[in-house]
């Protein structure tokens, strides 16, 4: 399935939509088992900003939540803080993840190829349109969704990589996050961040804020001239290496979805002017939360880069202190909670303010 | 499916769409507000230009699309099946000189445009100094004095830095010697096609919700300086498939060495300078 390199788009389309309609069409029995199946992308989006990768866990609090997705995030967050922990798993290698989808905006072709994967993309936004796809018209197409398995292994260069070789994209940091910044949940960042606690903040991050603080840096709010070097969806395994076995063992896998954006050159001099990165990784398939992230992670790297910092979007303390939807829904909505006490201490004050003088405003000589 | 309209849209709004393409054609270059519509197709895949096409496009018309250069790429695939599907009995083609309307993003087709054609070019962003001022309430005073220094500024600051204006796709353009206008971004190496261009060019931006114009003939004149003129990048090579040495080209990256391919992104010209 093809994204744009070879003929044939309208197949890879018309693939790519059955592959919609095929997950829609199951019909388990069980309320929970549905909703985890047919509500998958909602599911992806609670699992992600409740930094909990548990299918059947998100399934129950969106159900109990009544599909409010904000209060099912919040729910897993209170589960998971009752979670112990006994190990840290190894670093993922999504080098060796097993694609669903994989595209780049930046080259025609690229290594591993363009895979379209199950995409809304390219559907026309009529309802009812899953309904009404049209009768497979070639063989090509039906083997598309059926004779191929989705999934591929691919351990591939990146196309990050082969810039890196020709010397146009700045090198991407290597050092491993220390311990100081290595889980957020365990010690909380300060200002300012470290781009390991940055990542980790806006992993969480509500979708619909940093959607728009992405879009605002593409209307002129802090620099962006954005290419998706990459986006993959795909599964990938989780390792861990118990120390008293002192090897690693494959514990379960899971869908990650991650961008990798190339973005404006930077540098004084052509000698030294190269691309820039910006980086997403969110759990589940979300991708227009991986980009918003990788956008936002260019922007926020501002300061870093000697850019000047003067847009909302780029301003690191601003956007992490705001960006987390449990901690935002509940400071907005606890002004449900009886107030009357400072209220009533707030009508004593502005009632002997007004006591003072015996018109409504204060009268100064020197008015006009 | 529910049925639709010829075109989608209402006959009412296809109107207004046309008249504010008028006024737009009346002043070359400068950006008209509309009152732009839902399509169903999401914003940045292109609304503006289909909701242009929607209000020009008659029984009679043959429709192109290409994206990038090509009729085959996802989106343009799925933006001419729209129109079949929506503006039942129309023509579509991928072959540029039949085409009586050519609906574009990011190319202009190498083959020369005739004065029967209309080219319906998709904008993401019609003002073209919103990098350097992002509040619209002031660029439309920039506007109205025709003060674009701070471009000009831009440009003498790419000088200073790299030699050269580094600016590689939706490179500004004065029109008609009046307004500063963003291209599209289309690559730099097209901008010259747009200059006293037969065919009329038409800009939509649906999610900005901006129409503007170059009539047929008109002056479109890349920003530069008298020591550093105007030098769009040309292709490294000759097209792989066709041995052009004149289009524009795709970088194809074949292996995962990192072998590079060239070959020309427009599709039907590639085509037709094989076949020669």
């Amino acid at each position: 399935m093809s994204y744009v390199a070879a003929k044939g788009g309208a197949q890879a389309i018309h693939a790519a939509h059955q592959m919609v309609a095929e997950r829609n069409a199951a019909n388990p029995d069980d309320l929970q088992a549905q909703i985890a199946r047919h509500l998958h992308l909602s599911i992806d989006r609670i699992m992600a900003e409740a930094s909990l990768y548990d299918r059947d866990i998100a399934a129950k609090a969106l159900l109990q939540a009544q599909g409010d997705s904000i209060e099912a995030v919040f729910i897993v967050r209170a589960y998971r803080a009752t979670l112990s922990r006994f190990l840290d798993s190894l670093p993922l290698n999504l080098g060796q993840a097993h694609l669903q989808r994989h595209i780049s905006a930046a080259f025609k072709d690229v290594p591993g190829g363009q895979q379209l994967g199950a995409t809304y993309d390219y559907s026309h936004r009529l309802l009812g349109y899953f309904q009404n796809l049209p009768a497979q018209e070639e063989a090509e197409a039906a083997s598309a969704t059926s004779g191929i398995p989705p999934k591929a292994t691919l351990n591939k260069t990146s196309v990050m990589e082969l810039l890196e070789t020709e010397g146009l994209i700045e090198k991407s940091s290597t050092e491993p996050a220390d311990a100081e910044n290595r889980d957020i949940t365990q010690i909380p960042p300060g200002f300012p961040a470290s781009r390991a606690q940055r990542l980790q903040t806006l992993a969480r991050a509500d979708e619909g804020f940093v959607l728009g603080m992405a879009y605002s840096t593409q209307r002129g709010y802090g620099q962006n001239h954005p290419f998706i070097a990459e986006l993959s969806h795909g599964s990938v395994n989780v390792e861990i290496c118990p120390p008293e076995l002192g090897f690693s063992l494959c514990i379960g896998s899971i869908e990650m979805t991650e961008c990798q954006m190339i973005n404006q050159f930077q540098g004084d001099s052509p000698d030294t002017a190269t691309f820039t990165r910006g980086y997403g990784l969110v759990f589940g398939h979300n991708e227009r939360k991986a980009l918003a992230m990788a956008l936002l992670d260019r922007a926020l790297r501002a300061q870093e880069l000697g850019e000047k910092v003067d847009a909302p979007a780029q301003d690191e303390e601003f956007v992490l202190s705001h960006c987390d939807n449990v901690e935002a829904t509940g400071f907005v909505e606890h002004l449900k909670l009886p107030h009357h006490v400072d209220f009533q201490s707030e009508i004593s004050t502005l009632r002997a303010l007004r006591a003072q003088s015996p018109g409504t405003t204060v009268k100064h000589d020197d008015a006009l | 499916m529910m049925p639709y309209n010829f075109a989608y849209l209402d006959e009412n709004s296809k109107r207004a769409i046309r008249r504010s393409l008028l006024k737009a054609v009346a002043i070359p270059g400068h950006q008209i507000a509309f009152a732009s519509r839902e399509m169903p197709l999401p914003y940045g895949w292109g609304t503006g230009g289909i909701q242009v096409t929607a209000a020009i496009i008659g029984k009679d018309d043959i429709l192109k699309v290409i994206d990038q250069g090509a009729d085959d790429t996802t989106n343009a695939v799925s933006i001419r099946h729209f129109f079949q599907s929506v503006a039942g009995g129309i023509a579509t083609t991928t072959d540029t000189q039949q085409a009586s309307i050519i609906q574009t993003r990011h190319r202009i087709p190498e083959t020369a445009l005739r004065a029967d054609q209309i080219i319906v070019y998709q904008v993401p962003m019609p003002e073209p100094l919103f990098k350097l001022e992002p509040r619209r309430t002031e660029t439309r005073i920039l506007h109205a004095m025709a003060d674009y220094s701070l471009m000009y500024l831009q440009l003498y600051d790419h000088i200073t830095r790299y030699g050269r204006v580094a600016i590689g796709y939706d490179y500004p353009v004065m029109v008609h010697d009046r307004y500063l206008m963003s291209p599209s971004p289309i690559p730099a190496f097209d901008v010259p096609k747009m200059h006293m261009n037969p065919a009329l060019q038409l800009f939509g931006a649906g999610r900005e919700k901006r129409l503007y114009a170059v009539p047929p003939y008109t002056r479109v004149v890349p920003l530069a300086f008298e020591d550093y003129p105007f030098t769009p990048l040309q292709a490294q090579a000759p097209c792989a498939l066709c041995g052009s040495t004149s289009s524009y080209k795709d970088e194809i990256i074949l292996d995962d060495s990192g072998k590079r391919q060239f070959v020309c992104s427009d599709t039907d010209y590639c085509g037709k300078t094989s076949c020669k």
